[in-house]
């Protein structure tokens, strides 16, 4: 199969593995023009917007967690202030203080997830994590323990980290415990802190092994004017600068296209990113010290454009959430913990939006309801959904800059482009595969 | 079975949560991959092979595509488990079915519906021989080693047949409807530990039904509780629309 000459060129992965859902990466080549670099979605179609319709509002975050188990948190929490917007449901700073803790251990979950098990084997030319076992058994043990934590504050304050329990709209059904919390922040301080400096360590090691390549490329997050944004911010553009997001339309434009069952999205340009290098362009400023003793590290830059360097921003963010995690953790136990009753008397019946930062980036949800609390409409619009079509760019620029390389290469490096996106499939389709035409 | 099983994971229309929640047993994994080779498993790992002993399946049926690969793992495994209500009972993708599916369609793509074929969203045992469940959503952590264990030992893994409401008596958790709330506890099969009574939730019924549910009474609770019928019936199918085919009025 390998016989990229440089005319010529036909590569097609059919269900690119490593990545969560199903998608295929197709280059195609004939005599040097390029015809054809995208990332097919093959994941079959959900239909959630069409699920929803007609359920009650106790139900709409339950069921769109259930478009992503990586994401279940991230989708949960959108879904809670689009409803409460929409009903005009009040919550407490409590709320917020718990909502922003646990979305910092999804945040930290995913994102270590993708550096150890999905990204890593590349770096280290194993098919796998589980060759490291045996190879690698301290770094191995070492990413189980960082994630066990993260997982931990999802288990502690929503009852279980995938498919979150205790979050409802209006607040929490259960409370965590003072003792719960002070144990989460003794194993943040004693176990997650050096963990998180061996892991910059690890990583530096292994930084040869990320591809040099650039592409001036759009980047879009929240921005917030008080801390990283995550929960809650304007819609920021490295072109356009800060809207509302009431403007959450203009600013991801979603259109179909054949190759892919999950739509695709552009705002200034043919395509944007956004994810974790998005959120460090835009809001860099805001990290604390151990964030940028990583990044300084690692190599990461202000106004990076290397598109394989998300996998080392979502490092430098894992180090932010925990120390962020401790002194939410400060505040809340400061504050005293308030046994609180969710707020579900609804003053209105409208509609909503929420916009939050997940880990793969932005992520909407709106929806409308009917007087007696029943979804009428709905609109969920995914990140990797918005990545798609910069995958896309992304690989024009890159098949001809390294078209001289052998047809493995130049697969493995196409590979580790859209693993660096940490493409989350069964979102967007609310779908991944990889395939080179000969 | 052999000293070391050989182990494929493979998944379908779902979420993925299930497999996540594999990785997910960062105390247990190790010991869980001394005891078995994993010999394909797209999500972790590059690769496929031909054969395997025990195939652990996620999500539901939704495509002509699904329909083909599921034969296939069939054919290649000798012991094949569902993972999760997608897999076990349609779980939530099974709600599209409650609705004319050009409708859904039109809904989500518009008139480019066409470019993406679908079939209503089926439990993986309306089209293949499924020999085990590993039920919830996602799916049951603590069933997943119990079955996991069994299937290890030689053992038949056992699937309990009575209700969340049994396991909620038994963590003496306050009866969730004496909380002013409703619960799909006394109709929804147990083995999950009433997780989310536990968190001061009510059961969503992600487990399925048992075998001899009382629906009658379960609608009459629901309505007594504040529920209309309708709304009733909605709440019994969320994760169920396939069980309740043809049963609801």
């Amino acid at each position: 199969m390998s016989t990229a000459t440089g005319t010529n060129l036909n590569i097609k992965v059919k269900h690119l593995t490593r990545v969560e859902g199903h998608g295929n990466i197709v280059v195609n080549m004939k005599e040097g023009v390029l015809e054809k670099a995208q990332l097919e979605i093959v994941e079959a179609p959900r239909y959630f917007e069409a699920m929803l319709k007609g359920r009650s509002f106790h139900e709409a975050a339950i069921i769109t967690s259930r478009i992503c188990g990586i994401c279940s948190l991230g989708h949960q929490i959108t879904s809670l202030k689009a409803t409460e917007q929409a009903l005009g449901l009040e919550i407490s700073e409590q709320t917020v203080q718990l909502r922003k803790l646990l979305i910092h251990g999804a945040t930290m979950q995913s994102n270590l997830l993708h550096a150890y098990f999905l990204a890593a084997p590349d770096f280290l030319k194993v098919g796998s994590v589980f060759p490291l076992v045996e190879t690698h058994p301290e770094v191995v043990v070492r990413a189980l323990r960082m994630k066990r934590l993260a997982n931990d504050i999802g288990d502690v304050v929503s009852g279980r980290a995938v498919h979150p329990i205790t979050p409802v709209p209006g607040g929490f059904t259960r409370i965590p415990t003072a003792g719960e919390l002070k144990e989460l922040k003794r194993r943040l301080a004693e176990d997650m802190y050096p963990d998180l400096l061996a892991t910059v360590e690890t990583l530096k090691s292994l930084a040869g092994a990320i591809p040099q390549f650039e592409r001036e490329t759009e980047y879009i997050s929240l921005r917030s004017d008080d801390d990283y944004a995550m929960y809650d911010g304007d819609i920021c553009s490295t072109d356009t600068g800060r809207v509302p997001d009431s403007e959450y339309l203009k600013m991801s434009n979603e259109f179909v296209v054949p190759h892919s069952t999950s739509k695709h999205a552009k705002v200034n340009r043919s395509s944007f990113m956004v994810g974790a290098l998005a959120r460090w362009n835009n809001n860099h400023d805001r990290l604390g010290e151990l964030a940028h003793t990583a990044a300084d590290a690692l190599g990461l830059k202000p106004g990076c454009c290397n598109p394989y360097m998300n996998t080392i921003a979502q490092v430098v963010e894992a180090a932010h959430c925990a120390i962020d995690s401790i002194a939410i953790i400060d505040k809340l136990l400061a504050d005293g913990l308030k046994d609180e009753q969710p707020n579900q008397e609804p003053t209105k019946f409208g509609t909503g939006i929420g916009s939050t930062e997940v880990p793969r980036g932005i992520l909407y949800h709106e929806y409308s309801y009917d007087r007696q609390g029943r979804v009428t409409a709905a609109n969920c619009i995914i990140p990797t959904g918005q990545n798609l079509a910069n995958i896309d760019d992304d690989m024009k620029k890159l098949v001809p800059e390294i078209i001289d390389k052998s047809k493995e290469e130049i697969t493995l490096h196409l590979e580790m482009l859209v693993r660096a996106y940490d493409p989350c499939i069964s979102c967007s389709v609310h779908m991944l595969d990889v395939d080179f035409i000969e | 079975m052999a000293d070391k099983p050989r182990v494929a994971i493979f998944d379908f229309t779902g979420c993925e949560g299930c497999e996540l929640n594999q990785l997910n047993f960062e105390d247990q994994l190790l010991d869980i991959l001394a005891h078995v080779d994993i010999v394909e498993w797209r999500e972790a790992m590059d690769g496929q092979v031909d054969e395997y002993d025990i195939a652990f399946v996620e999500g539901s049926l939704s495509t002509p595509d699904c329909i083909n690969r599921i034969n296939e793992i069939r054919r290649k495994t000798k012991v094949l488990v569902a993972l999760g209500a997608c897999a076990v009972q349609g779980g939530v993708n099974g709600m599209k079915n409650t609705r004319p599916i050009d409708e859904v369609r039109q809904e989500v793509y518009g008139d480019d519906k066409y470019l993406f074929p679908t079939l209503p969203a089926l439990a993986l045992s309306s089209v293949v021989k499924v020999d085990y469940n590993v039920r919830g959503c996602p799916m049951t952590q603590i069933e997943f080693l119990k079955v996991f264990t069994s299937l290890v030992m030689g053992k038949e893994p056992i699937e309990p047949d009575h209700s969340v409401c049994v396991d909620c008596k038994l963590k003496e958790n306050e009866c969730v409807y004496e909380k002013g709330m409703i619960c799909l506890g006394p109709v929804t099969r147990a083995g999950c530990d009433a997780h989310c009574p536990s968190f001061g939730q009510y059961c969503t019924g992600c487990r399925g039904l048992v075998s001899h549910p009382n629906l009658k009474g379960m609608e009459e609770i629901l309505v007594e509780h504040g529920l209309s019928v309708d709304e009733a019936w909605k709440r019994l199918e969320l994760y169920n629309a396939n069980e309740l085919e043809g049963v609801r009025p």
